[in-house]
């Protein structure tokens, strides 16, 4: 690590003024990301933001026809909320598969978003969802949020406030996770509410989540694993490594897509 | 039972040292801190393959808490030697191997990424880093030699000008004619490529040291995370040549595991203790994860062809082997010993095989060096060897229990055509308790009611052996070995009746604290809390050669058991005489001396009190005290051996091989306490199926990068990715210690990857697939049956 100023501001405006303020900041959440970052010597802020102290980002919150998550709220909590579990019980269950359990209790949704990590799992809920993402300076669909590799609609000394998640009425997220990181490899996560049918795909793609409109409309006209059996993305922009070839992923994000289907009944 | 008997031999006794370890009580080289301690940081080299122009530290020099920095030019001038390898093999022509220098800090080529430049000396960790980056080293980047299987090309980089084509050594063991021959005259012959994938020790603590120089003694002193501290003193001092061996002390505390990576003597602890008597204060280097995958000293990393001879009636004729395996940039401490006397000597595994040749290329690649990881050789030879035994069973259409059983050695000592004479054993005992284990008879049944779920069941067995109790010192002094492989032992007994042993063994995970304590328990009848294992500090313990081959029971043990011989002997002496008894007339047992045929008797404290209050004893007949050294050299390996079978359902759409069940029937001979038994044989078998389907040490190709730097890439096993393990026991005993023991700490590394690699080749209908078996390449390997299954 190098040197940096640390703060922990109390309030949402004081995060803010020590933004404007300083020189080269990050904003520190669960660290979970960023900490390893700075050990590593890949990055040198002049000064971490923690916004850990900030009460008004950590809740979780069901009203009307949506759940209000805080940025700042852990994964672990997401995983384990009645209300979540009652009115998203797919969302839950991500949560609950991020990571491990020290991640878990660490990691935040408003940090896993703005980091948009190609393999990460909230960004194919957000997208999925139909997600709102409250900033403090504006409101981001989660269609305009999310813009490539670890790249997103965020400017800078943008802080994240809240998530809005509207209820859907059927969902459901079926990761396959690389062997080593746990991360997704390919994670699909389906949907269908208000806003329509939805299939957000992440770890497979080189420019992080994205939608598969063709499965889509074949689950328009008829809701059932064998409408998305035989429809192939095609592997060009998909990931290469180590741990499978892009065809292998394009064939995991069919075989992921029908059990997810099959999973949200 | 009496308390001694409950923790005697064979009683599941709970470690005695858990609860130091569990509650952070454990005292690891980090957690020592000596008084005005400094900290150490290694600059490493960025590149597979460079020639170093320059380096300019005079940035880093005046850094702030700057204390010293070292290069390679430093220690030379100082005339200190490089480090060795301490075996030397002979190639087929005659000639020794061929050595390329190692130095402590790189002088004018780096060879691998993440070998040592420069040695930086600061106040704190982070001062030292910081100053490393203000090292310039102008590097010439060089083209980088990686690949296994084009090292040896002519036009291929060199590694080290001393070894043309990169080779270090051209090996061969058996009989080339009788091999010829066999094949020759055979019915059928299998052949089969393979390769044993490269792995990354990770022991759960990375290394460490502590280097220290008293100027008053001229002492040096080195905290280090080795399994064997003895021969780091003897290296460091005798090719070294940082002090002599009287004023160096190594001390090798709590270690967090080893698994053959902690053997080796590395230039970080060399480089810290050196410097410490140049800076004049102690210094501090603890490795970090990622330096830890970087320099540990890797494992396997093989490629083969193989070809076994049969008759027509399924019995083996002969095996011809051609291995090129990979040396990394440097030989490390005893990596040219892996891949021949402990490899070549244990193909013919549990089998009858009249003549085998081998043939083995050590090369040199700029990758990390390579050199013993848990089973070293034996997991080389047991996974080759398992797995065209396998491929004969599918091509002749013998079932895979039925080809082992016409195969099996029956009668002992049975000398193979590879040097080893294997003493005991009962193959077939071993393998029918496995099968009934899992019910083989049952797997077609449990094959097709897992198709109808859409998955694929396949099994495997593996019929191990591998050669323990390292080893008989003329053995391995005639196969090249620049030390002998014996084991010492000091018992002393304190007035109160407790006991010291001083053992030559390192325990870093393998529970010796409470072993051998039992040992004691059983001999002298005392509990083991009263019994202290001392081990790791070569000034308490005269010598000894370490822990690794699965060694420390059979030899280090026996040293002990020899050593507690005298003890009796002594002890009984002194009951005689305060009895007034003759010696022949006293028994020992439960901890009492009695004088056969009376009701007199002593117990085991009113005799070592005795032994040093020596009141009256006989003058020139009985010495006070009572304190015995051994040392033993055992007279042949040991040869623990076993069969596990392994049953696999492969996912289709994925591919992923989820192992449903995980038998393990192994023969260690006598076993002192079967939970700790237990434990290894577990821990063991994590580790082979982590090379089977999880992990793999990977090289860019063209750049000579570490790709699997991090837990993001190189997978290691987590329990979610492992069967519960069914174990069961066998039981010969081992004729050539006085404890019957064989070792159990490799053989579950050992046995365990042919058996899941047979078990997922079995399920998928394949011949081969390589390790690991990841999803990814077992769902590439059925993209390419597929189509010609359907054509068939
Ligand atoms: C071992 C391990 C395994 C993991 N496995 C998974 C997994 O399986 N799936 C998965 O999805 N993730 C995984 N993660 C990532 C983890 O889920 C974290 O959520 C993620 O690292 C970022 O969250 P954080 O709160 O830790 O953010 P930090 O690391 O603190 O910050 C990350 C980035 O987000 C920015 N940021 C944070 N909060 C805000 C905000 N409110 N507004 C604007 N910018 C902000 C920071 O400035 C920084 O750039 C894993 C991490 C680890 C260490």
């Amino acid at each position: 690590m190098y040197q940096f100023n640390y703060e922990r501001p109390k309030t949402l405006a004081d995060a803010e003024a020590l933004l404007a303020k300083a020189d080269d900041p990050k904003i520190l959440a669960g660290g979970q990301t960023l900490i390893p970052t700075l050990k590593q010597r890949l990055a040198m802020p002049s000064d971490l933001i923690d916004i850990g102290g900030i009460k008004d980002l950590d809740f979780i919150r069901a009203e009307g026809d949506a759940v209000m998550i805080g940025a700042a709220t852990r994964h672990a909590k997401v995983a384990q909320s009645a209300d979540v579990k009652k009115h998203n019980p797919a969302l839950a269950a991500l949560a609950a598969g991020i990571g491990d359990p020290a991640v878990r209790h660490m990691g935040t949704l408003g940090g896993s978003i703005a980091n948009n990590d190609p393999a990460a799992d909230y960004p194919a809920a957000c997208l999925a969802l139909d997600a709102k993402i409250h900033t403090t300076k504006r409101l981001i669909e989660a269609d305009e949020f999310f813009k490539g590799m670890f790249e997103t609609a965020l400017q800078d000394s943008e802080i994240i406030k809240e998530v809005t998640f509207p209820h859907p009425e059927k969902a459901a997220y079926m990761k396959f996770r690389n062997p080593a990181s746990r991360y997704a490899m390919v994670g699909v996560f389906v949907s269908k509410g208000p806003w329509g049918i939805r299939v957000a795909v992440t770890g497979a793609g080189q420019n992080g989540v994205f939608r598969v409109a063709e499965m889509e409309e074949a689950l328009a006209k008829n809701w059932s694993p064998d409408a998305v059996a035989n429809i192939k993305v095609p592997a060009r922009g998909l990931n290469a490594d180590l741990h499978g070839t892009a065809e292998y992923r394009a064939h995991l994000v069919t075989v992921m897509a029908k059990r997810a289907v099959a999973a949200a009944g | 039972m009496s308390e001694a008997a409950r923790e005697g031999i064979g009683q599941p006794v709970r470690r005695k040292e858990d609860f130091r370890f569990i509650t952070g009580n454990g005292h690891y080289t980090d957690d020592i801190s000596r008084p005005r301690q400094t900290y150490a940081y290694f600059l490493r080299s960025p590149h597979a393959h460079a020639r170093i122009r320059a380096i300019d530290t005079s940035a880093a020099e005046t850094a702030p808490g700057v204390v010293a920095v070292f290069t390679g030019r430093q220690v030379a001038d100082d005339g200190l030697g490089g480090l060795i390898c301490g075996w030397t093999v002979t190639s087929k022509d005659g000639t020794p191997m061929k050595v390329g220098p190692h130095p402590i800090l790189a002088l004018d080529t780096v060879r691998y990424v993440g070998d040592h430049v420069a040695l930086v000396v600061a106040e704190t960790l982070a001062d030292a880093r910081a100053a490393a980056e203000l090292i310039e080293v102008d590097y010439e980047a060089l083209p980088a030699t990686v690949a296994l299987d084009a090292c040896q090309a002519s036009d291929a980089a060199q590694v080290h000008a001393e070894a043309p084509r990169n080779t270090c050594f051209e090996w061969e063991l058996g009989n080339k004619a009788e091999t010829e021959a066999a094949f020759a005259r055979a019915a059928r012959v299998v052949k089969l490529d393979l390769t044993n994938n490269r792995l990354i020790p990770n022991a759960m603590e990375p290394r460490a040291a502590i280097g220290e120089y008293d100027k008053g003694s001229g002492i040096y002193t080195l905290h280090t995370t080795s399994q064997n501290p003895h021969v780091a003193r003897l290296v460091l001092s005798a090719f070294v040549g940082v002090a002599p061996e009287h004023k160096l002390r190594v001390i090798a505390p709590d270690v967090g595991g080893g698994f053959g990576s902690k053997i080796f003597i590395y230039a970080e602890e060399t480089a810290c203790v050196w410097a410490a008597a140049k800076v004049g204060r102690p210094i501090k280097w603890t490795g970090d994860r990622s330096e830890a995958f970087l320099s540990d000293a890797h494992g396997r990393d093989h490629l083969s062809h193989a070809e076994l001879a049969l008759d027509p009636d399924g019995k083996f004729l002969g095996l011809r082997v051609k291995t090129v395996a990979n040396l990394g940039a440097y030989l490390s401490t005893f990596s040219a010993a892996v891949p021949t006397y402990l490899y070549g000597t244990l193909l013919s595994g549990q089998y009858d095989i009249p003549a085998i040749h081998v043939e083995v290329d050590g090369v040199y690649t700029h990758t990390a060096p390579v050199d013993a990881y848990r089973g070293a050789g034996r997991p080389e030879a047991t996974y080759l060897l398992e797995r065209i035994v396998e491929t004969a069973a599918r091509e002749t259409g013998i079932d895979p229990a039925e080809i082992r059983r016409r195969n099996f050695i029956r009668s002992f000592p049975h000398q193979t055509p590879v040097i080893m004479n294997y003493d005991a054993g009962d193959y077939q005992a071993s393998l029918d308790a496995a099968l009934e284990e899992i019910d083989y008879r049952g797997f077609a049944a449990r094959k097709s009611e897992a198709a109808k779920r859409g998955k694929l069941r396949g099994i495997g067995i593996s019929s191990y052996i591998e050669a323990c109790g390292l080893a008989p010192s003329a053995a391995v002094g005639s196969l090249g070995a620049g030390v002998g492989l014996w084991e010492s032992a000091e018992v002393r007994v304190n007035p109160t009746g407790n006991v010291e042993v001083l053992t030559g063994s390192h325990s870093h995970g393998q529970g010796h604290e409470t072993t051998f304590a039992q040992l004691v328990a059983s001999r002298l009848g005392i509990p083991i809390s009263n019994v202290e294992i001392v081990h790791g500090d070569t000034d308490k313990v005269q010598f000894g050669m370490g822990t690794y081959g699965s060694r420390s029971g059979a030899v280090g043990m026996s040293a002990i058991d020899k050593a507690l011989d005298k003890i009796e002997a002594k002890a009984k002496k002194i009951a005689a005489h305060l009895m007034e008894a003759a010696v022949e007339d006293i028994t020992f047992e439960n901890g009492a001396f009695t004088v056969q045929g009376t009701d007199k008797s002593l117990v085991w404290a009113e005799v070592s009190l005795a032994a040093y209050t020596a009141h009256g004893f006989p003058a020139g007949e009985i010495e006070p005290g009572l304190k015995e050294g051994a040392f033993y050299d055992p007279t042949n390996f040991t040869f623990p051996a076993g069969a596990h079978i392994c049953e696999v359902e492969v996912d289709p759409d994925t591919g992923i091989a989820e192992i449903v069940k995980f038998v393990a029937v192994d023969d260690f001979g006598t076993i002192i306490n079967p939970m700790i038994v237990e434990g290894q044989v577990h821990g063991g078998i994590a580790q082979g199926i982590g090379q089977a389907l999880l992990e793999h040490g990977v090289y860019d190709p063209t750049s000579g990068q570490l790709v699997t730097g991090s837990y993001m890439d190189y997978c290691m096993p987590r329990a979610d990715d492992l069967p519960s393990f069914t174990l069961g026991f066998t039981k010969t005993i081992c004729p050539s210690n006085p404890l019957g023991m064989k070792g159990c700490g490799e053989a579950g590394a050992i046995a365990s990857p042919p058996a899941v690699i047979n078990a997922v080749t079995d399920a998928l209908g394949i011949r081969d697939i390589e390790m690991p078996a990841t999803p990814a390449r077992i769902w590439q390997a059925l993209q390419s049956a597929a189509p010609r299954a359907a054509a068939e």
